[in-house]
């Protein structure tokens, strides 16, 4: 079990590594340099500016330099904002994100899971038409999609909910976006756990246990859960990294201060540094999670270690 | 006169008995089963009118998409202005911009998708067919890169290179194969030891002859049924970089544009959101739907 954590582990080193590699290369592919702007700088002062940020070295160079750099956590400057370096964007922007991600995902699991439960159990039965309808709604509709509905029911016309902002992290405030987030992973997860618990239950060890006359809770608690579990473990790694990049767009239309809105506004503005750096911090997130899950996935099931 | 009609009965069903049964192919089979899916059916419909709409429609509107109606600006839907959809801040014709809209969609799912399912069963039978250390290391870089979110790349490239409808075409395309190239490599993985492909080894052919008219020919049903999945989600991946104004830009515009410019203004003019809003959720629907059919059809034991 250790040895297969330590080896999962050791396969997200190439992983990052290419990642950062192609990031480097993207951005030095870029054309123009960063200080080509409108009003050409005075020779000296770019000369200055270029050997301040190592450009004037030779790539091989510079690009031992970046990576010692990321390495270091140091993403280098913004070359917008020029009093904040990016690892301190990124400082700023991360609570927001952990809390309306974290979140959405705790209750995309829960509701999930319990959905996908409920179906199986009632197949058939009003409640599981309902929610086939809702996951198909979940699949179809697109967030960017979904959060104007919602802001415009809820908001606007019920008038339950504030449309936006994050007003001292009050519970009124983060429920449209959670619920805009976690709604499509609802709708996933709730599909794999009712596919696997059907398949769960029809399986010999299930007619055993019914057969010495358990009944249905402790069936599905005790024995066909941890079965049935599997294939939603396996979703929770691209469902952490589809919070993510959902964030983006749900923090944008919510106006939360969270990374996504710093990642959005940077690219529009063509900040290559902080686009750069956020997606290098996007992605050791999403494969660290990748690691968690799998480790995860091998201590439920243990004939992945065996292999 | 009853011994008679006996014998002709008789002969009668002699006829039919000898008459062969027609055989039916394995595709026969899908393309029935597919037809008897009330979804997928209504999907092939939708996606037609749609189609039908997006590419014959504007041309039997009296408006274009880019030009404004000075008489009617933000105007509400009407059939007396013959402004159907209602106009925008620009009085330009929601209608033609919409159909325009699912035109450019339409376009950039054809155009990547192309791209994905080249790229992806190009990679994925030389994979499976090499075998061995090649094919280990090929599909180690498809994992690597299945743990790393493209669109976040695609992003990127938008920012650094300008943003311009054919890079992002390719953008999506060249990152979307790895699932085709990995569904390739496992049908292919169970083709190359069948007796033909030995056979064409046999008889000298080179190793690209032998993948390309051997074996790819075979992967024909996984591929369409792949393909038809993959069409929704980048149609859903472009209207969302769109929306976020990285992907297609004024004064062309898709779907996701447009949804973005309804969406900052739906308290006021909400039919500037609710029509690219449910044009795109029907084209999403009758490809999932046509995806979903294609699959059941043409793998029945799946379900």
């Amino acid at each position: 079990m250790l040895l297969y954590a330590l080896k999962r582990f050791l396969t997200t080193i190439p992983v990052l590594w290419i990642a950062i590699t192609v990031c480097f290369f993207i951005l030095r592919l870029a054309p123009g340099g960063p200080f080509d702007g409108e009003r050409p700088l005075p020779p000296a002062v770019k000369q200055n500016l270029e050997a301040h940020y190592n450009l004037d070295k030779p790539l091989i160079q510079q690009y031992a330099i970046y990576v010692g750099n990321v390495l270091q956590g140091d993403l280098g400057p913004s070359f917008v904002n020029e009093d904040f370096s990016v690892a301190e964007q990124l400082k700023l922007g991360l609570p927001y994100t952990i809390i309306i991600g974290g979140t959405a995902f705790i209750v995309a699991v829960f509701f999930g899971i319990f959905a996908g439960i409920y179906g199986a159990l009632w197949r058939n039965s009003l409640p599981d038409y309902a929610l086939a309808s809702l996951i198909l709604l979940g699949l179809i509709l697109p967030n960017f999609l979904l959060a104007p509905i919602f802001q415009l029911t809820f908001g606007v016309e019920l008038g339950w909910l504030p449309v936006g902002g994050w007003g001292n992290g009050e519970l009124r405030y983060i429920v449209l976006p959670v619920a805009v987030l976690a709604l499509p992973h609802i709708a996933r997860i709730s599909r794999l756990m009712r596919g696997a618990m059907i398949e769960v239950l029809h399986s010999n060890f299930i007619r055993t246990a019914r057969s010495k006359g358990l009944n249905t809770a402790p069936i599905v608690l005790r024995h066909a859960l941890k079965p049935a579990l599997m294939p939603v473990v396996s979703y929770l790694g691209p469902a952490a990294g589809y919070l993510l990049t959902g964030s983006i767009v749900v923090e944008t239309i919510f106006g939360l201060p969270g990374i996504g809105r710093y990642f959005i506004n940077a690219a529009l503005n063509r900040d290559y540094g902080m686009v750069l750096g956020t997606v290098i911090f996007y992605m050791v997130l999403i494969v660290m999670l990748n690691l968690i899950v799998d480790i995860l996935y091998a201590w439920l099931d243990p004939k992945v270690t065996s292999q | 006169m009853i011994g008679r009609s006996y014998r002709q009965e008789a002969a009668d069903v002699a006829q039919t008995v000898l008459t062969a049964p027609k055989g039916r192919s394995l595709t026969q089979d899908a393309l029935r089963r597919f037809r008897s899916n009330k979804a997928a059916m209504t999907g092939v419909v939708l996606l037609v009118l749609l189609i039908l709409a997006a590419f014959i429609g504007p041309s039997l509107l009296p408006y274009n998409y880019e030009d404004p109606d000075w008489n009617a600006f933000r105007a509400p839907p009407s059939f007396e202005s013959g402004h159907y959809f209602g106009t925008d801040q620009n009085g330009r014709d929601l209608l033609a911009r919409t159909l325009f809209g699912t035109r450019i969609s339409l376009a950039v799912a054809l155009v990547a998708t192309l791209v994905s399912v080249v790229i992806g069963v190009t990679y994925g039978a030389f994979a499976g067919y090499l075998g061995g250390r090649i094919d280990q290391a090929m599909m180690r870089f498809v994992d690597i890169i299945y743990a790393l979110p493209y669109i976040l790349f695609v992003i990127l490239l938008m920012v650094i290179f300008g943003r311009n409808v054919f890079l992002l075409f390719a953008a999506i395309g060249a990152l979307e194969w790895l699932t085709m190239a990995r569904i390739v490599r496992g049908q292919t993985l169970s083709i190359r030891r069948r007796e033909y492909i030995e056979a064409a080894r046999a008889s000298g052919q080179s190793t690209p002859a032998i993948i390309f008219r051997h074996i790819v020919p075979n992967l024909v049903g996984p591929v369409v049924i792949y393909a038809a999945l993959t069409v929704p989600e980048i149609v859903a991946t472009e209207s969302f970089l769109s929306y976020l104004g990285f992907g297609v830009q004024e004064p062309l515009t898709s779907l996701g544009t447009l949804i973005a410019a309804g969406a900052n203004v739906f308290e006021v003019m909400p039919w500037l959101l609710w029509f690219p809003a449910g044009f795109l959720v029907t084209l999403l629907l009758s490809l999932l739907f046509i995806g979903d059919g294609l699959r059941d059809a043409f793998d029945p034991k799946d379900h």
